[in-house]
């Protein structure tokens, strides 16, 4: 279940089904097996459904969730404002570019593989940007940056799965390589600012300051989210298949509507809806898409699960490894424009530091595994917003330094993998993995 | 039992470098039969099934299919002929649900999208036509036992709707019961009139389910034996060649000649 959407990330809403462990000894006789456990309607059934889930490894977003709570409370104690509709825009400026990433890393992480060139990409594609800006027409010179990350992402696709080098390897080497080039792009300018006019600069810049905006996005969310659990329903019920009660359907839309609609007042207490938000938003709900609703992406998750019966079913597997690859270089070239956009401009060091690590952390602290072929791409935003928010606690704890933000990130990102590691033990010993 | 065979090989040759693997080996197959090819380590029979299933083209000889020639020489000839092979290692993605497995490669779309109700409609309509008892079609394969997986890849192979089944081993890790389920299975299909080609180790197996034995030796054949009216000791004399003389080069004959 874990292609199982659960946008909000919040509730125990598992799909009504009747999961075991244990091998039931089944005989000819088609009747239900005693030992098979079918939850009980109502929240009762619900609460202990979360509570098997949890005992057999299958934590899902819940490690991310108990972490934002826990975060807030603390940063809340320690500033107290730190829950102010000012920190829920300035963490959204800043963790777009990163989240944007971190989706590219989801995908090279569901293959059970890593792209540790996603930093060096982005900012190598915010200096060729920036380089062709000066003279060219902004959308080429954005265009040219996306294309760029695209191609050096074939790249290390191509490396990786058609000459077999390690993609650890590989994309070491890029990160190396990218973060040279993009020196070498940016000649003898430290930075480049960003053009007066520039779409680039709009990315972080620009907000819909009509209030109806974030509040129509909200409306127009919860409503879709709504609607498309409904006729999923209401399909299963007419093909006679296990459906999601009416009930949970409605739990699972309050606390998405809950959540969407605190948002969305605290962006209008601000500037109002941030531009780069809806852009991220949009890139989420296509790969989440493309992800779960096709032969694409499901063919992806066969690879991360195994390659030999990928292989066997007839699976591209070289294509699909070059295609992700140039999923991850795009979106982190993407991310690298929107990193120059809320940084001022092209800089030479666009793209290095902790940002890589913070990509790579907040997919794996948002639920998608190391391991590969488990995670969404919601993990990206669950797990960016944690870093973010840290971040930000931190800044208004005047504690700017990169010497506490690495210890405090790096120990985030062990905690996130420990946890990754040990629920997928605990699968195993549960027959889950 | 029909008259032409489904599928029938006719003097296969297959050589490896210097090893010739299968010389001139003949197989009949029909339809509603499940045929043991059984055999020691090394007589061949992996080697033959990969022919069939196109994994390794064949030297020398003939293959028909229904009465007609036809050539394999990739995986895919063999699928769209009808060919389905469940291999001893299963092949299945540990981290996809039964339904992702079972239409993996195959996934039925509504409009470019994965139709996940009809793939699941389709998925319980197969399973409970073979008998086939699974917690949830909803579970990771992972959460399944062996004996779970292995059904599920038989269930697998016939989503393609196939004539011929091969089973390479289907029984060779698994417990008592879970065999027994397998066998079910097999018989099963057989009585939906798939051909089956069941490779086995395993006497008591291959006694319970099939109708005929044929035996390699060395990549030759060694007989093909009715069954019923087969003891256990000469398929195990066929297969270790202790009778491989005239006698039983004679009978092989003669069986052949009234089938």
């Amino acid at each position: 279940m874990s292609t199982t959407p659960e946008a909000t990330g919040q509730a125990p809403v598992p799909e009504p089904r009747t999961p075991d462990t244990a091998a039931p000894a089944a005989g000819a006789v088609p009747a239900v097996d005693p030992r098979l456990l079918v939850r009980e309607k109502g929240f009762k059934g619900y609460a202990e459904e979360f509570v098997r889930r949890l005992r057999s490894g299958e934590i899902g977003s819940l490690p991310v969730v108990v972490g934002l709570i826990v975060i807030g409370v603390v940063f809340q104690l320690l500033t107290g404002n730190f829950i102010t509709s000012y920190n829920l825009d300035q963490i959204t400026l800043y963790a777009t570019g990163p989240g944007i990433m971190a989706v590219g890393i989801v995908f090279v992480l569901l293959l059970g593989e890593i792209d540790l060139a996603v930093g060096s990409v982005a900012g190598l594609a915010g200096s060729v940007w920036g380089v062709f800006a000066t003279d060219l027409p902004d959308s080429v010179a954005i265009l040219l940056g996306i294309f760029s990350g695209a191609l050096l992402g074939a790249f290390h696709g191509v490396v990786f799965a058609k000459i077999g080098v390690p993609a650890f390897v590989v994309t070491l080497a890029g990160f190396l390589g990218w973060a040279g080039l993009q020196t070498w792009v940016m000649g003898e300018r430290s930075t480049i600012p960003t053009p007066i006019g520039s779409f680039v600069g709009d990315l972080t810049k620009y907000y819909f300051s009509d209030v109806a905006a974030a509040y129509g996005l909200a409306v127009v969310v919860v409503a879709a989210f709504y609607l498309a659990q409904a006729l999923d329903s209401g399909r299963r019920k007419a093909a006679g298949l296990p459906y999601r009660p009416q009930s949970e359907m409605l739990l699972r839309t309050g606390v998405l509507a809950v959540l969407v609609l605190v948002a969305a007042y605290g962006f209008n207490q601000e500037k109002g809806l941030p531009l780069s938000l809806v852009i991220f938003l949009a890139i989420l709900l296509v790969t989440d898409f493309v992800l779960r609703r096709t032969t694409y992406g499901r063919q992806v998750f066969a690879v991360g699960g195994g390659i030999e019966a990928a292989r066997r079913a007839g699976i591209n597997v070289d294509w699909i490894r070059i295609s992700v690859f140039t999923i991850s270089g795009t979106l982190g070239a993407v991310g690298g424009l929107f990193l120059a956009s809320a940084t001022g401009g092209a800089d030479r060091s666009l793209g290095g530091g902790n940002q890589l690590m913070m990509c790579i952390a907040a997919a794996v602290i948002g639920g998608t595994s190391l391991f590969g072929g488990r995670g969404k791409v919601w993990s990206a935003l669950l797990g960016i917003l944690v870093l973010q928010s840290i971040v930000q606690g931190l800044n208004q704890l005047n504690l700017q330094s990169n010497a506490i933000q690495y210890m405090i990130t790096g120990a985030v990102l062990l905690i996130a993998v420990i946890i990754d590691s040990v629920s997928r033990r605990t699968q195993k010993s549960a027959g889950r993995a | 039992m029909s008259q032409t065979p489904v599928l029938a090989l006719r003097g296969i040759f297959k050589r490896f470098g210097a090893v010739q693997v299968l010389s001139g080996v003949d197989l009949e197959v029909h339809a509603g039969e499940v045929v043991a090819l059984v055999g020691d380590n090394g007589a061949g029979k992996s080697t033959l099934v990969k022919t069939i299933a196109g994994v390794h083209p064949i030297d020398e000889g003939r293959i028909e299919w229904e009465g007609r020639p036809v050539g394999i020489s990739r995986p895919q000839d063999s699928q769209s002929l009808g060919v389905a092979t469940v291999y001893q290692d299963l092949a299945l993605c540990d981290n996809l649900d039964v339904v992702a497995n079972l239409f993996l490669g195959r996934e039925l779309k509504k409009g470019g999208v994965l139709d996940e109700v009809a793939m699941e409609k389709r998925a319980k309509d197969l399973l409970s036509t073979l008998s086939i008892r699974i917690p949830s079609v909803r579970i990771p394969v992972a959460a399944l036992s062996g004996g779970q997986r292995q059904v599920v890849a038989i269930a697998r192979a016939l989503v393609g709707d196939p004539k011929i089944v091969i089973l390479d081993e289907p029984t060779a890790a698994l417990g008592v019961e879970q065999t027994a389920q397998v066998l079910d299975l097999v018989e099963r299909l057989r009585e939906q009139g798939l051909g089956t080609i069941l490779i086995s180790h395993n006497m008591a197996d291959v006694k319970a389910v099939a109708d005929t034995v044929a035996v390699l030796r060395l990549g030759r054949n060694n007989g093909t034996f009715p069954v019923a009216t087969t003891t256990h000791e000469e398929i195990i004399a066929a297969i270790t060649g202790a009778t491989d003389n005239a006698v039983t080069r004679r009978k092989a004959r003669t069986t052949e000649a009234t089938q």
